[in-house]
């Protein structure tokens, strides 16, 4: 590992901006949990790879389906903050191991979800203007190639700056684990936060029938094998803890070092880590 | 043929692109959080100097281009060719044409140490020393005794470029250290 540039300045300031975040939930009544960095099985998305540890499993990508499973479990409003890990993402933006922010609200929707999030980024950067825009709207026609897509929208979303704003309306088969809009089946209940064109976070009114949850997994593997990449066994525990029941709620993912990044005007990860991966 | 996937790219690379041999000038990963993951590469076109921007799928792959970059003495020109002879004792010698040479001509002193860009072992590009140490054969009268008035003024130097900036104490006959790679006049050498 190479040292990367942090300063000691740097480091102090995302020490301040970690206590804000934990201030933040501590006054909201959301409570801090820790789930397994290791788990015995991973996520099947096929746009995600998990780095294996032989005679283990997975280093998890999102505390997702451990926080699910404590949800389930009736552990109500909660958060981590901790380190999660994508193979082959290195990159200005990208460090293989980054630090996540992910919450859940119990009788939230998406829309209630990102008015907090709104909250919490006005804690941590300043008051600011919020704008939403929806996917189609950056993307103009959905209805090319997957691949293209993704290129269109990633493009998209760097010039969405400067500014703050809240993409909404995901195309349905980009749901991953929202659900659909209610008046609207093609549409995901699913944002993303961009600021200053950068994506910051990620964020569902979340499905909870266990039998969608069986479908989508299985497409996941099957877009797995067209791409030639190891299919990934559902996760059991997780399949186990939704036919139990999630409650209603809303969750979301956040970068923090993409939000250090932003608050202390950096230009690329590695200024805000301590070490690069 | 040798191949890289995006996932080796970095800069300094040397890879075919378009059929023209380039080097990999950054490589920026690029990944919307939940789907495909691109990487945006600037190249350098040896033979042009262009860079030019190109977007991959992650996974892709592109074909090695067989450079080498290697320390050759200049000869001489004979007008349509420059020639350098290998620096290992083997004597050997290779022929630049005019393309490969446009950007260092200007500074290429005989017996100087340059960098020879080779492309399936032909020349294709020429990097001079960053400096360079050239006799001044046209320039105005010298002002004696003016070191520190500041004033510049032109100089043709004995490879036949001009350079700007030369201090107005400067006469022909006098050797200039130049930076290559601004061109400009640094100091008199003797």
């Amino acid at each position: 590992m190479k040292r990367s540039g942090a300063t000691p300045e740097t480091l102090g300031r995302r020490a301040e901006i970690l206590a804000d975040i934990r201030s933040f939930f501590l006054e909201r009544g959301v409570v801090e949990v820790q789930t397994p960095v290791l788990g015995r099985y991973t996520v099947t998305d096929a746009d995600v790879e998990s780095i294996e540890v032989p005679g283990y499993g997975y280093l998890q990508t999102s505390p997702e389906y451990f926080l699910k499973r404590l949800l389930a479990a009736g552990v109500g409003d909660c958060y981590q903050l901790g380190p999660v890990f994508r193979a082959g993402e290195l990159g200005t933006n990208h460090n293989p191991e980054f630090t996540m922010l992910e919450w859940y609200r119990l009788g939230y929707d998406h829309h209630r979800l990102m008015e907090e999030v709104a909250d919490l980024v006005d804690r941590i950067l300043g008051e600011g203007n919020f704008e939403t825009v929806t996917y189609r709207s950056l993307v103009g026609d959905p209805g090319r190639p997957r691949d293209e897509l993704d290129l269109v929208f990633s493009e998209a979303c760097e010039r969405l700056k400067p500014g703050r704003f809240f993409v909404t309306h995901y195309p349905a088969d980009q749901a991953v684990l929202a659900r659909l809009e209610k008046d609207d089946n093609t549409s995901a209940a699913r944002f993303e936060l961009v600021i200053d064109g950068l994506e910051i976070a990620n964020g569902y009114h979340e499905l909870t029938d266990p039998g969608e949850h069986e479908r989508r997994f299985e497409e996941d593997n099957r877009i797995r094998r067209e791409r030639g990449l190891p299919e990934r066994t559902p996760d059991a525990d997780f399949l186990a803890a939704i036919a139990e029941g999630l409650p209603d709620c809303a969750g979301v993912a956040l970068g923090v070092d993409r939000l250090v990044m932003l608050a202390l005007g950096k230009k690329s990860i590695d200024e805000v880590l301590t070490f690069r991966g | 043929m040798a191949s890289y996937s995006t996932n080796e790219f970095r800069s300094g690379l040397k890879v075919l692109l378009e059929g023209d041999p380039c080097s990999i000038l950054e490589n920026e990963f690029v990944k919307p959080g939940k789907g495909q993951a691109f990487n945006r590469v600037k190249f350098r076109n040896l033979k042009t100097g262009r860079v030019w921007e190109r977007t991959f799928k992650s996974g892709e792959s592109i074909e090695a281009a067989d450079v080498m970059d290697l320390d050759m003495e200049y000869l001489y020109t004979d007008g349509e060719f420059w020639h350098f002879m290998k620096t290992d004792g083997s004597y050997e010698q290779v022929a630049a044409a005019e393309a490969a040479v446009t950007d260092a001509r200007d500074w290429l002193k005989e017996q100087d140490v340059c960098q020879v860009t080779l492309w399936n072992d032909d020349p294709i590009a020429v990097t001079p020393p960053n400096f360079v140490e050239l006799e001044v054969t046209e320039t105005d009268p010298g002002l004696k005794g003016d070191t520190a008035s500041g004033g510049t003024k032109p100089a043709t130097l004995s490879t036949g470029a001009t350079i700007k900036g030369v201090p107005l104490f400067v006469n022909i006959g006098d050797v200039l250290r130049i930076d290559t790679r601004t061109g400009e006049y640094v100091s008199r050498a003797r």
